[in-house]
């Protein structure tokens, strides 16, 4: 009995042995068409995760319909993102995220550096992110992580940002603005010209910022010097004295009643603006743009001290090797190839690539959105809705204007583990 | 083990067993067979609880800095956590403040809670007669779980916002001349969304004990002559205590760990014992975020503990 068993076991064995390699060839050699698997080892996939600023459905389509790459986005908030890099880097393929990140990034080793000289418009990025100027030739603010200060590595594998051009880059550009604070005009009802206001008693509890420490200090930063209370050598880059100046600046305000509520996610600062529970509030321009489209009147307003700026871009996993990395390559090759930008620039966005991006729009548009005329036509969002009627000026105006206005850029500081216990002490004040 | 399994199910079913064996079929004692039964749980409790949570003390003992955990002994997340504690006297630190309102929106949810599910489960329990209908009211109860979380609570804004339903309504009532404030991101919302969501885990467990209540205790307390009041007292609040304390447990455990309803209904303004780890977490602070869950482990475990010396569940139940 026990030696049937055991023949009859072997035999079993043998024929899974031989059912699992007939199956393992009949998929590698194609012959089963049916198994998903299959196919997706054969198309062009990347994995792309990044916020959802740039993960338009419309530019996936577009970039499967051109390159027949296709994209797989994994959203996630920007610090959800960075969380990722550093936990799971083989989560991924192509990463898109912001330059003040790869302060954490770049040390970690989980991101692997592009080529510039595989990158066919890598010579014609805007000057903001090489030479931190615009194309007119104004000085960028560089206060903060500003692009050009770790655009470059030192080496392929390098942990070091290079202090001239190299041909490693870490991230290849591809969107950016300028923010600023947004106001409720009707509400109101007087010009507001500095930051300043924020922190204005008159807009007792009206007034919100950004519950992400390292943005939300930023634009605190911007409302402290503006009042005159302190000059900071670098807001992006404060000493543990400066941190502690600032917080208890907004202490004061936030004991007195100042803030209506914190903001974190875009729709929660939409809800916000739009209730009218708050009047003034930092702000991202594509909030204001939906705020306006509800009908209520929202102005993303320019002030004197100017603006604060952020960018991102796109590098890829260290563990992308071979035949993905050449498909990330084409993608972002595609992705600064006009299409894209010109969907970002009609959200109210910046494209790296201004030259492809123009290409791509009507002309109508491009004067609307980047020289700062009023719109000749309607203008139109990428899905197709209304966005201003013809005759409208867009805030801030011209490309310009609006990036030759910067100030500073989002930063990661090297007291940031400081400025984070500030920040917790802040919220419990 | 396995064999020992199907020696039980089927003792006859192993080839070579003895008919000695067959005869005796219940060899394994019953406390090996309690045990077995408890294994599964016991093991996934052991993966995915226990072992992860000595990863946490483990890593709230270690040193980081901006983009990785370094695996050396570190009391930093610690002493940052009570940073000023000392120094700050008799001001607050930030730690304290954040317990104590944690602590304070805790004990208030739970008096609300408790109050309210307590009455409702006693409706429930000795008002409505048919099973059908107590199901059917019980069932009434989850619809606040019917939305998403942030969805319902993305509702409160037209509701009690400044130009809100509430505020619209008293202003034309000609009660007030300016909006209510307060009703929003503030104690009272915060309060108010948490009560609204975590009755029910009061009303659940309470209406449980009530049910098996025996009918005749309650009637010999009014043959003995007793008022409404007094049998509540010394006959339905005795014998609910265990669902009591468990719905208790319940809120206060949820309360105590909550950041999201805590955050968008205080309009991010209310510390938290969560917040701080959320911010921690996101600021890749690992270590610092795992002393904090720690710091907050043990003071619900204490709550908790504090509790069941109130009132013995194994022994209840």
């Amino acid at each position: 009995m026990t030696e049937t068993t055991r023949k009859t076991g072997v035999s079993r064995r043998t024929l899974l042995k031989g059912t699992a390699g007939l199956a393992g060839l009949a998929a590698g050699s194609g012959a089963i068409t049916g198994f998903p698997y299959v196919k997706s080892a054969d198309a062009k996939v990347l994995r792309y995760l990044g916020t959802a600023v740039n993960e338009g459905d419309d530019i996936a389509k577009q970039c499967l319909k051109d390159t027949g790459i296709k994209i797989e986005y994994i959203t996630a908030t920007t610090d959800d993102v960075t969380k990722r890099v550093m936990t799971q880097p083989n989560s991924f393929d192509v990463l898109d995220t912001e330059y003040f990140s790869l302060k954490k990034l770049v040390p970690s080793g989980n991101i692997l550096a592009l080529d510039a000289k595989k990158i066919k418009e890598f010579g014609n990025i805007t000057p903001v992110f090489t030479k931190g100027e615009t194309p007119g030739g104004k000085k960028i603010g560089g206060q903060g992580t500003a692009p050009w200060k770790v655009l470059y590595l030192e080496g392929k594998d390098s942990k070091k940002f290079a202090t001239s051009a190299t041909e490693f880059v870490t991230l290849i550009p591809t969107v950016y603005n300028a923010d600023t604070l947004g106001i409720r005009p009707d509400l109101i009802k007087r010009p507001i010209t500095t930051w300043a206001e924020l922190l204005n008693p008159e807009f007792k509890g009206k007034a919100s910022i950004l519950n992400i420490p390292s943005i939300g200090i930023m634009d605190a930063a911007m409302v402290v010097e503006a009042s005159g209370k302190y000059k900071y050598a670098d807001k992006g880059n404060m000493t543990k004295e400066e941190i502690d100046l600032t917080m208890k600046v907004m202490t004061e305000a936030k004991k007195a009643g100042q803030f209506r509520a914190f903001w974190k996610d875009f729709n929660e600062s939409v809800n916000l603006m739009a209730s009218g529970e708050t009047v003034i509030q930092s702000m991202w321009s594509p909030a204001v743009t939906k705020v306006r489209s509800m009908g209520i009147p929202c102005t993303f307003q320019p002030l004197k001290e100017g603006y604060r700026s952020w960018a991102s871009g796109f590098c890829v996993s260290k563990g992308v090797s071979g035949a993905k990395l050449e498909w990330a390559y084409e993608f972002v090759n595609w992705f600064l190839s006009g299409f894209a930008g010109a969907y970002l620039n009609r959200q109210g966005y910046y494209s790296a690539v201004l030259s492809t991006a123009k290409a791509h729009m009507e002309p109508y548009e491009w004067a609307y959105w980047m020289e700062g005329k009023p719109a000749e036509k309607d203008i139109k969002a990428p899905d197709g809705s209304l966005l201003e009627k013809a005759g409208a000026v867009r805030d801030g105006g011209s490309y310009e204007d609006r990036m030759g206005g910067v100030a500073c850029w989002n930063a990661v500081m090297d007291e940031n583990d400081y400025m984070v216990r500030k920040w917790n002490e802040f919220i419990a004040a | 083990m396995s064999e020992e399994v199907l020696q039980q199910a089927a003792p006859g079913l192993i080839p070579g067993s003895g008919t000695a064996r067959a005869a005796k079929p219940t060899r394994l004692s019953p406390s090996f067979i309690s045990w077995l039964q408890a294994g599964p749980m016991m093991l996934v409790f052991l993966a995915f609880f226990l072992i992860p949570l000595v990863f946490v003390v483990i890593v709230s003992f270690w040193d980081y800095n901006e983009y990785q955990l370094l695996p050396a002994f570190s009391g930093r997340g610690y002493t940052d956590t009570f940073e000023g504690c000392i120094a700050q006297l008799p001001e607050l630190c930030t730690i304290a403040k954040t317990y104590l309102k944690t602590l304070k929106l805790c004990f208030l949810v739970w008096a609300i809670t408790l109050f309210i599910g307590f009455w409702v489960a006693y409706f429930l329990a000795f008002h409505v007669k048919s099973k059908t209908w107590q199901m059917g009211l019980s069932l009434l109860c989850t619809i606040p779980f019917w939305t998403s979380n942030v969805i319902r609570m993305i509702a409160w804004i037209p509701l009690l916002g400044r130009n809100g339903l509430v505020n619209t309504g008293l202003m034309k009532t000609g009660l007030i001349n300016h909006p209510v404030e307060w009703l929003l991101f503030s104690e009272f919302s915060v309060v108010l969304a948490l009560v609204h969501l975590f009755t029910f885990f009061m009303v659940v467990p309470i209406f449980n004990s009530m049910v098996r209540i025996d009918k005749s205790l309650i009637e010999a307390a009014y043959d003995a002559g007793a008022s409404g009041f007094q049998t509540l007292v010394n006959v339905i609040i005795p014998l609910a205590k265990p669902g009591i304390v468990i719905g208790s447990i319940f809120v206060i455990t949820i309360v105590m760990g909550d950041f999201i309803t805590i955050g968008v209904m205080g309009g991010q303004q209310i510390a938290a014992a969560g917040k701080i780890i959320e911010t921690r977490v996101n600021a890749l602070q690992f270590p610092a975020a795992a002393a904090n869950a720690v710091i907050l482990l043990a003071i619900t475990f204490l709550i908790i503990t504090m509790m069941s010396r109130i009132v013995d569940i194994k022994k209840e139940l």
